[in-house]
């Protein structure tokens, strides 16, 4: 950080500055003047939570996508259909034993061994041959989209939040001052906040995984040098198969999450697909805390977008990407 | 590796090439050359309406576009999936500089002006795609096109004032041109095999030109390529350029084939698709892509009647084609191509007894 203040005085000023205002723009009441420009103050933090807990989301599915990448160069493009899958397995499990921590469970190790069948048949027998790779797995979405929709139709489902998460919660935010004095708070769902919470909680765990324990320290090595690890004595496939499996796991977990605060149809899995690839390539590819802040800045510009240029948030996330791919082509946050 | 390894037949030798040139051209032409020629013109004297329009109509114009991405992969080695956007891009350049539905977008430019700017304008947006993807390499190059693709895709689908947004642009057709109505069975099939046949040629013929093999150069090794002092990024870009140029011409035969041009034209579904054509036909040879769009459109047409003849669920025929997809990407890298070139080679080499000198790749 000092390092970084070191290099670049002005940027850092740039930075501080706009932190301190988007603080002020949360927590104190606007002036009218503001409200005039911007609209009310609480369509502006719904947004912004909204396109945080979004980021929350995209981050659980990108960081699964970007660590297989990373650590194998394998580009799954099935990522999608296993973010889906793992919302339907939760959703059917939800709805059979009515708890809604299991499904998270049951869908994350379902999902994981989905990844370790993918990895042993078809990873493992294409090593190096990216397009190869790359096309299988686009069957592999293909045929996995259409049993999904065998299965569970063309309808929407969502998974019921429990009664302990349902409901607003009231944070210590003022959105307005009433005319009469009073002072009113923004509400927010409350499984929205435990998500995120969650979200960061495993974003903080796989941080510590990676950089403070053993299969963290392999795992990188792999990442660096997979040859020379192999070389060492490490048996690389089982490290391969393990962050595999874990890739996969994020992604059906992410499914749950979705189709809790979202819903589940077709047609999600190329949403997500799509999603998680604009935030790796703006985040960097491979990288864990690209993967973070690119999700959150996807989320926001969504949200924004879809607040204050309705029509064109969807074009606006591409538009990121494009100028991040013209600027820096590596990613936000890449290693190389 | 040689540079000429994957493009078919033997280069052209320089001496003879003044006097001789059209004669050896038509000599290279192999026997299944004349056959298929011959097949496809006299295609419409005993085939229906249907047949023509919209089995080989439709095949030819996806493997036109499928055949710009055999170009780029094939011989560049990107992979780019914003070849269809690229073609819906000059379907809906025609819609809206020409006549459509639509009258209050549509210009109602008349055709020699509309036509050419529109594939200038799809070139145009080709190439800048193109200049994007050259950015990053191999496998980034897929993810990246595709999220130009599904940009253009959503862009197309939420812009009301030049595109239409949801429904797009109708009763688009081709112009009256000496007196023919080309959007008839048969008119519309010679104007469509012209095109299909001339973008085949010219991508036979770039392959072997200098900026061809510089392109090849260029797949096989880019650092060298760059030693030798190749500009690697222009001769990409200029790839794309080219590519775009057939990708346009498709598109607008697509707009006139179907009538219309919607964003679901370059959904990412049909961007897939397209990928799908070119890798099952074969990424080595131009052929490869119309090989590959007519067992796809095919396989559109008739798996649902055959899946319910066998007793099965009709609707399942995505299923039926990802499986198949996954078969032959699994067993033959080189597609359909490449399943009968190891036959052809298995059974020369029972033959002769003595084993041939291998390809190389298993």
């Amino acid at each position: 950080m000092i390092r970084f203040y070191e290099r670049h005085p002005i940027w850092s000023l740039v930075i501080l500055i706009a932190v301190i205002f988007l603080v002020w723009l949360v927590f104190s009441p606007w002036p009218p003047g503001f409200v005039d420009v911007f609209g009310r103050k609480k369509i502006f933090l719904n947004a912004l939570f909204n396109g945080i807990t979004l980021g929350g989301l995209y981050f659980l599915v990108a960081s699964g996508f970007t660590l297989i990448f990373g650590l194998m160069r394998n580009v799954n493009l099935a990522h999608g259909s296993l973010y889906l899958l793992g919302g339907y397995i939760g959703y059917e499990i939800a709805d059979w034993t009515g708890s809604w921590l299991l499904s998270f469970i049951i869908a994350f190790l379902a999902v994981a061994a989905v990844g370790v069948i993918l990895q042993v048949v078809v990873f493992r027998r294409m090593e190096g041959e990216d397009l190869r790779q790359t096309l299988v797995t686009i069957g592999i979405s293909i045929v996995i989209a259409d049993l999904m929709l065998w299965i569970w139709g063309g309808d929407f489902y969502q998974i019921l939040t429990p009664e302990w998460l349902s409901g607003p919660v009231m944070l210590p935010l003022v959105t307005a001052v009433k005319s009469s004095g009073e002072t009113v708070y923004l509400k927010y769902p409350t499984v929205r906040l435990v998500i995120l919470l969650g979200a960061v909680v495993i974003g903080v765990g796989m941080w510590l995984l990676l950089n403070r324990t053993r299969i963290g320290m392999l795992v990188r090595a792999g990442v660096d040098d997979r040859d020379m690890l192999s070389a060492t004595g490490v048996r690389i496939q089982l490290v391969f198969v393990a962050v595999f499996a874990f890739g996969a796991g994020l992604a059906g977990l992410a499914g749950v999450v979705g189709g809790t605060f979202q819903s589940l149809a077709p047609g999600e899995d190329t949403r997500f697909l799509l999603a998680s690839l604009v935030v790796v390539i703006v985040g960097g590819m491979g990288s864990i805390p690209g993967a973070a802040l690119g999700a959150v800045i996807i989320g926001l510009a969504e949200q924004f977008g879809s607040v204050y240029m309705p029509t064109y948030s969807v074009v606006l996330t591409f538009l990121i990407m494009v100028l991040v791919l013209a600027f820096r082509p590596q990613g936000l946050l890449s290693m190389r | 590796m040689a540079l000429l390894d994957e493009t078919g037949s033997t280069p052209v030798s320089s001496p003879e090439r003044a006097q001789g040139r059209w004669t050896q051209w038509f000599g290279q032409i192999p026997a299944w050359g004349w056959l298929l020629a011959a097949f496809m013109l006299c295609l419409p004297l005993f085939a229906s309406n249907f047949v023509i329009y919209q089995i080989f109509g439709w095949a030819m114009i996806l493997g036109m576009i499928a055949l710009s991405l055999m170009f780029l992969a094939g011989y560049g080695g990107m992979v780019s999936l914003v070849q269809m956007s690229v073609a819906a891009c000059a379907g809906y350049m025609v819609a809206i500089l020409g006549n459509s539905a639509a009258t209050e977008i549509s210009l109602g430019w008349p055709w020699w002006l509309n036509i050419p700017v529109a594939i200038l304008i799809a070139m145009a947006f080709g190439t800048i795609s193109g200049a994007l993807a050259v950015r990053t390499e191999g496998i980034y190059t897929i993810m990246i096109t595709l999220a130009i693709a599904s940009a253009f895709f959503y862009f197309t689908r939420q812009n009301y004032v030049i595109f239409n947004g949801f429904s797009g642009f109708n009763s688009l057709e081709p112009p009256r041109l000496f007196g023919v109505d080309w959007r008839q069975a048969v008119p519309f099939y010679y104007l469509t095999l012209f095109w299909a046949t001339l973008s085949y040629l010219a991508v036979w013929y770039v392959s072997r030109s200098p900026f061809g093999l510089a392109l090849q150069g260029i797949r096989d090794n880019p650092r060298r390529m760059s030693a030798l002092g190749f500009n690697i990024t222009a001769h990409r870009i200029a790839a794309y350029t080219f590519a775009a140029f057939f990708a346009a011409i498709a598109g607008i035969l697509l707009s006139w084939l179907n009538g219309q041009i919607s964003p679901g034209t370059a959904g990412v579904g049909p961007v897939i698709d397209i990928l799908i054509i070119a890798v099952v036909g074969g990424l080595k040879r131009p052929i490869g892509p119309f090989i590959g769009a007519l067992v796809y459109v095919l396989l559109r047409t008739f798996a649902l009647d055959v899946l319910v003849s066998l007793g099965l669920d009709g609707q399942r025929f995505q299923l039926l084609i990802g499986l198949g997809f996954l078969l032959i990407v699994f067993f033959s890298p080189d597609g359909l191509l490449g399943l009968w070139e190891r036959w052809k080679s298995h059974m020369a080499k029972s033959e002769s007894g003595l084993a041939p000198m291998h390809d190389g790749d298993a």
